[in-house]
């Protein structure tokens, strides 16, 4: 019996319903954690093969995170001959990945490239005959996501991964040197050496985290967040801007609740707006989200526009927002000046030295053309640039980034707790793993070749 | 010179080349499961030559010393007879890298074995040159000698260290040799080649050897031995093996030497592109050191006595191929050796070895059946590399030739499963050395818990005596015991144990718990809890650390043990030897040459042969699925 393993089995971002499947011993267990049916109904005690109706909670926080139909098959009469569930959710991107992160997270792993085809045939459920037209499938398909996973790479993550994980293997060659040459004349690894790497690797595996977090799931763009307290014109802006430009693609409708990400195209310079639903409810980022995230969201932002009424007062989440984006590549929008005005222009250019400031008013479609001449200024000037490097786009490499992640964790336990080094050998090992399949390299004498190309062994 | 004539010169079921670390103990474990066995050396004086470094064991190594022990080979047991100092390594790391290397005495380790050889029932012990190996359609038949005499074999096992086309470099002098004077054995490499085996060049170097009397160990730092002695052998574990030890000493190279090297490296065969093999890069002459590492003023030279009946002492650190001329002038650059005086000059040394990748993991040839290779020949180094590969090899051919199955350990269960994986699958580009690092399971394959891993397995091969047995028996036994026991002894929280804790620098109890739950915390262990546990029996100190550590590190342990049956599932499904991987559609062509040159023998040695990829490892598991149901169709 193989292990379970789940994975999103519609083509993602099209479909109108997203399904997700799991296959294995503890399929139905796993899916039973993060399910509640409809009068408070388990998955254990649904009917084999009957459609359930239920939501996806995340059993970290019992948030709601779909409404599902969810069906289990019970072995062997299923496509894998294992224990298999299928959840339907609401198509888009995000659903479909929530669910199966949740699915990870309670115990599954991630499916590989035809494993499920794989699993059908090893477990002898499909013909004899197929064999050949499985192998193609593996093969097509191990070859296309690696495709994609090395087109994905081709920016900086690659690069980003590999300065991590050469940490790592600092730490892990430092680690088996002190081991394997007690006598050589080399310094010894000691606690604080590893504790200070084990942090810093722990820190940058976050950052990484954080924008897959975000949800820069389809193609790159300035990172783009508009700011503003209620009722600004965040939305008007967001609406005139794309019909003045054409949107491309647009909104992943995801559920109600979740970042909304649009995408534009100012005279070739790609934007993806990004925000939480806050644009389209008029309700405020900071706000909503609380000051410590809409800060982190800034944090990883290339472009901010401020938005600013001069038809009301400055209140205190004006700002709020003016502390926030000083220091950072912004722009200011101050709408509304077809109203009276509360305050003056000069007001806002004290607070916000340096930081350009449009005067418009976006529902009659004045101050626009400023704007988005300011946003190719700043990108041709080299101000601002497209950031395609730190996006984590595919699951795969955000999971194997969590498990990296739990791995130095737990080192760096181990090392506070000064447990003996070959014991958070191995958690440094499996550490340097996971970001090793991020890059699909194969672990070999690497760790040999650092020792010896770093320290003097030989007695 | 006239034509050879050769003779039938007796029959034997098992044969083996050479008599030094890989083949004494690949002849002791052949005769002792109760093969009639032959061993031939060029020279009686030179078995088990320790004719490197005059020290057994360290980290890895020791595991090996130890492994080899628990199955009842002889070399932990003939070095507790030969050490003059013996030093545990590492006690300030965690319990599976500790590691015990000791000092021997060459002379003394030499002379022990080759009584045990002598006195060995089944053994018969033969000076001689073995120029050919006798074929018969891919069967082994034999041996032939330089004399004519010609020795029939049921199998032979090949054990020719670094003799097979040695030849020694000292600057711009080399000539054909074996090791230290020895001579070298060309003849045996040339048939080799004539029988298509592919031979490639291996290197590895030495130190000088220096007069104790001309060394100033005033200014040097004195090493000794540690006050008390662990033994190597677990059959000396209840003896007292304490005795007189002799130190070593830490000294220093200079930088007016590495100015000396520096202007002479064009004289170093190596640096000329005179030397074609490959050197190992842990144990790297004194003229690469200076060069990759050419901003240390100084490196570390130690200075080793090779035995208590002579004044040779061995300069640690310092081998090269300079010219002895050089090496005369740039020894006396290091602190305390000013007046050296040199009695055997370092040199570098070329041998033949095989591809290893044609071996089995009973070491045994693929095509050539009964016909074994053991030691620096597959392209190891090290005199416990050696042992481990000639015990297993011995083992194998007895099996063999009792048609009984082979005996192989795999990578969770020894360093050496781990060694003879490594040799067979992958393509070594340097002398193999073991390291602790290189054992995927280190935390369960410790040196102090090799009995309990692979006596019983010794036991059943016939190699283990029932009193080894017994006595791990009651090891684990003991062991067992007292872990059940510190499960049930239940320490309440009342306020006199909460006092006793607290003076112990460990938190009060608020509930029971049981003192195996106490041991577990990290500024607690076996000893300091015994006044909370009056009934504790009284237990040897090994079987305390036993418990300790299985305590301790049990959920590292348990984490390691999920690891190895998931690696356990690859390892198990079993790849015939003939299998032509080119007929299975969908490999990639690296991975099915690779996997036509190594054959592995599992589908997990595939998995690890470079160049074969996860998807080539999806398409082989389809493929033998594909195959098993046409069998059973059948």
């Amino acid at each position: 019996m193989f292990d379970t393993i789940a994975a999103i089995s519609t083509a993602v971002g099209e479909a109108g319903i997203g399904i997700v499947r799991l296959s294995g011993k503890d399929a139905i267990k796993i899916a039973n954690n993060i399910f509640r049916g409809i009068n408070n109904k388990t998955l254990l005690d649904a009917e084999n093969r009957k459609m359930v109706y239920g939501h996806i909670i995340d059993n970290r926080n019992d948030e709601i995170i779909d409404e599902v139909l969810i069906v289990s098959m019970k072995e062997p009469h299923t496509y894998t001959r294992e224990n298999v569930v299928e959840i339907y959710c609401h198509g888009g991107i995000i659903p479909v990945r929530k669910i199966l992160e949740l699915l990870l997270y309670n115990g599954a792993r991630l499916a590989e490239p035809g494993e499920f085809t794989k699993r059908a045939f090893l477990n002898g459920r499909l013909d004899l005959s197929q064999a050949e037209a499985v192998i193609d499938i593996i093969k097509a398909k191990t070859d296309k996501s690696f495709q994609v996973s090395m087109d994905q790479l081709e920016g900086g993550l690659s690069k980003k991964v590999e300065v991590i994980r050469d940490t790592v293997l600092s730490m892990l060659a430092h680690v088996e040197v002190t081991i394997d040459f007690p006598e050589d004349d080399i310094e010894e690894v000691t606690y604080e050496e590893l504790e200070e790497n084990a942090n810093r690797v722990i820190s940058e595996i976050k950052k990484l985290l954080s924008t897959a977090d975000r949800g820069k799931i389809l193609r790159d763009g300035i990172n783009t967040v508009i700011l503003g307290k209620p009722n600004v014109g965040k939305s008007s802006l967001m609406n005139a801007l794309l019909r003045e430009n054409r949107a491309i693609v647009t909104d992943i409708p995801g559920t109600t609740r979740d970042i909304i990400e649009e995408h534009l195209n100012i005279d070739g310079i790609p934007l993806r707006i990004i925000d939480t639903a806050g644009i389209r409810e008029t309700e405020d980022l900071v706000e909503r989200i609380g000051v410590d995230r809409a800060k982190e969201t800034i944090e990883s932002a290339d472009l901010i526009i401020a938005v600013f009424d001069i038809s009301t007062d400055l209140t205190e989440e004006d700002y709020n927002i003016i502390d926030l984006i000083k220091g950072r590549k912004a722009l200011v929008l101050l709408n509304k000046t077809d109203l009276p005005k509360k305050y003056s222009e000069d007001r806002l250019r004290e607070l916000l030295e340096g930081v350009d400031i449009i005067s418009a008013s976006v529902i009659n479609e004045v101050g626009l053309d400023v704007l988005e001449d300011s946003i190719k200024e700043m990108f041709y000037s080299g101000e601002i640039e497209l950031d395609s490097s730190v996006v984590v786009t595919n699951l795969r490499h955000k999971n194997q980034l969590e498990k990296a992640l739990v791995n130095m964790e737990s080192a760096l336990n181990d090392i506070r707790a000064q447990v003996p080094l070959d014991c958070i050998e191995v958690d440094l090992r499996d550490c340097w793993e996971n970001l090793g399949e991020i890059l699909g390299e194969t672990i070999g004498e690497d760790i040999l070749d650092k020792i010896f190309a770093e320290f003097c062994i030989g007695k | 010179m006239g034509e050879i004539r050769h003779f039938d010169a007796g029959e034997y079921d098992v044969i083996v080349v050479g008599a030094g670390h890989a083949g004494v103990e690949a002849a002791l474990a052949a005769s002792r499961m109760g093969m009639q066995t032959l061993i031939l050396t060029m020279s009686l004086d030179s078995i088990v030559a320790l004719s490197c470094n005059p020290n057994i064991g360290g980290t890895g190594k020791g595991h090996l010393v130890r492994e080899i022990d628990a199955l009842g080979g002889e070399m932990a047991l003939n070095i507790d007879r030969a050490f003059i100092q013996s030093r545990m390594l590492n006690t300030s790391k965690g319990p599976a890298v500790h590691s015990l290397r000791v000092q021997a005495d060459k002379k003394i380790y030499h002379i022990e074995m080759k009584k045990i050889l002598e006195n060995e029932p089944n053994l018969r012990l033969l000076q001689a040159e073995v120029v050919d190996v006798l074929l018969d359609d891919n069967k082994v038949m034999g041996v032939t000698t330089r004399t004519g005499a010609v020795y029939k074999g049921k199998a032979v096992i090949l054990a020719t260290g670094t003799y097979l086309k040695g030849r020694v470099y000292m600057g711009e002098i080399n000539y054909p040799s074996g090791p230290d004077g020895m001579f070298p054995s060309n003849l045996l490499s040339d048939s080799l080649k004539d029988k298509g085996f592919n031979l490639k060049r291996m290197k590895t170097g030495t130190p000088a050897r220096v007069h104790r009397d001309s060394i100033d160990f005033s200014v040097m730092e004195i090493q000794p031995g540690d006050e008390e002695v662990v033994p190597f052998s677990f059959m000396n574990i209840d003896k007292d093996l304490n005795r007189e030890q002799v130190p070593c000493y830490l000294t220093y190279t200079t930088e007016s030497m590495h100015d000396i090297i520096r202007k002479n490296l064009k004289r170093a065969p190596m640096y000329s592109g005179e030397i074609h093999g490959v050197g190992p890069r842990y144990c790297p002459s004194i003229e690469d050191k200076v060069v990759r590492f050419s901003d240390r003023d100084k490196h570390q030279v130690f200075i080793e006595p090779e035995g208590l009946s002579t004044k040779e002492m061995y300069v640690q650190g310092v081998s090269t191929s300079l010219p002895l001329e050089v090496q005369e002038e740039m020894y006396k650059k290091i602190e305390g050796l000013e007046n050296v005086e040199i009695m055997r000059p370092a040199y570098a040394i070329e041998y033949d070895s095989i591809d290893a990748t044609l071996l089995k993991r009973t070491l045994e040839h693929r095509e050539i059946s009964n016909l074994f290779f053991a030691g620096q020949i597959n392209g190891s180094s090290g005199y416990e590399e050696a042992a481990a590969q000639g015990l297993i090899a011995g083992i194998n051919a007895a099996l063999n030739i009792q048609g009984r199955e082979p005996f192989i350990l795999d990578r969770s269960e020894a360093y050496i499963g781990v060694l003879i994986d490594d040799l067979v699958t992958k393509e070594t580009n340097e002398p193999y050395r073991m390291m602790t690092s290189r054992a995927e399971y280190r935390l369960t394959l410790r040196q102090d818990n090799a009995d309990l891993r692979l006596t019983k397995k010794g036991y059943e091969l016939g190699l283990v005596t029932e009193e080894r047995y017994q006595k791990t028996l009651k090891k684990e036994r003991t062991v067992n015991e007292e872990l059940e026991r510190l499960k049930k002894v239940k320490i309440n929280p009342t306020s006199e144990n909460n006092r006793i804790l607290e003076e112990m620098g460990t938190n009060p109890l608020k509930t029971q718990i049981s003192m195996y739950e106490l041991i577990k915390r990290p500024e607690l262990d076996y000893d300091k809890t015994i006044i909370l546990d009056p009934e504790r029996p009284e237990l040897h100190k090994e079987i305390k650390r036993q418990v300790e550590i299985q305590i301790k590190y049990e959920g590292y342990i348990k984490k390691q043990m999920i690891q190895v049956e998931q690696f356990k599932k690859l390892e198990n499904r079993k790849l015939e030897p003939d299998r032509d991987y080119s007929l299975i559609k969908g490999l990639s062509n690296e991975a099915v040459q690779k996997l036509n040159a190594i054959k592995p023998e599992s589908v997990g040695q595939a998995s690890r042969i470079s160049g074969v990829s996860p998807s080539d490892i999806n398409v082989l598991l389809i493929h033998l699925e594909q195959e098993r149901r046409k069998d059973s169709n059948k």
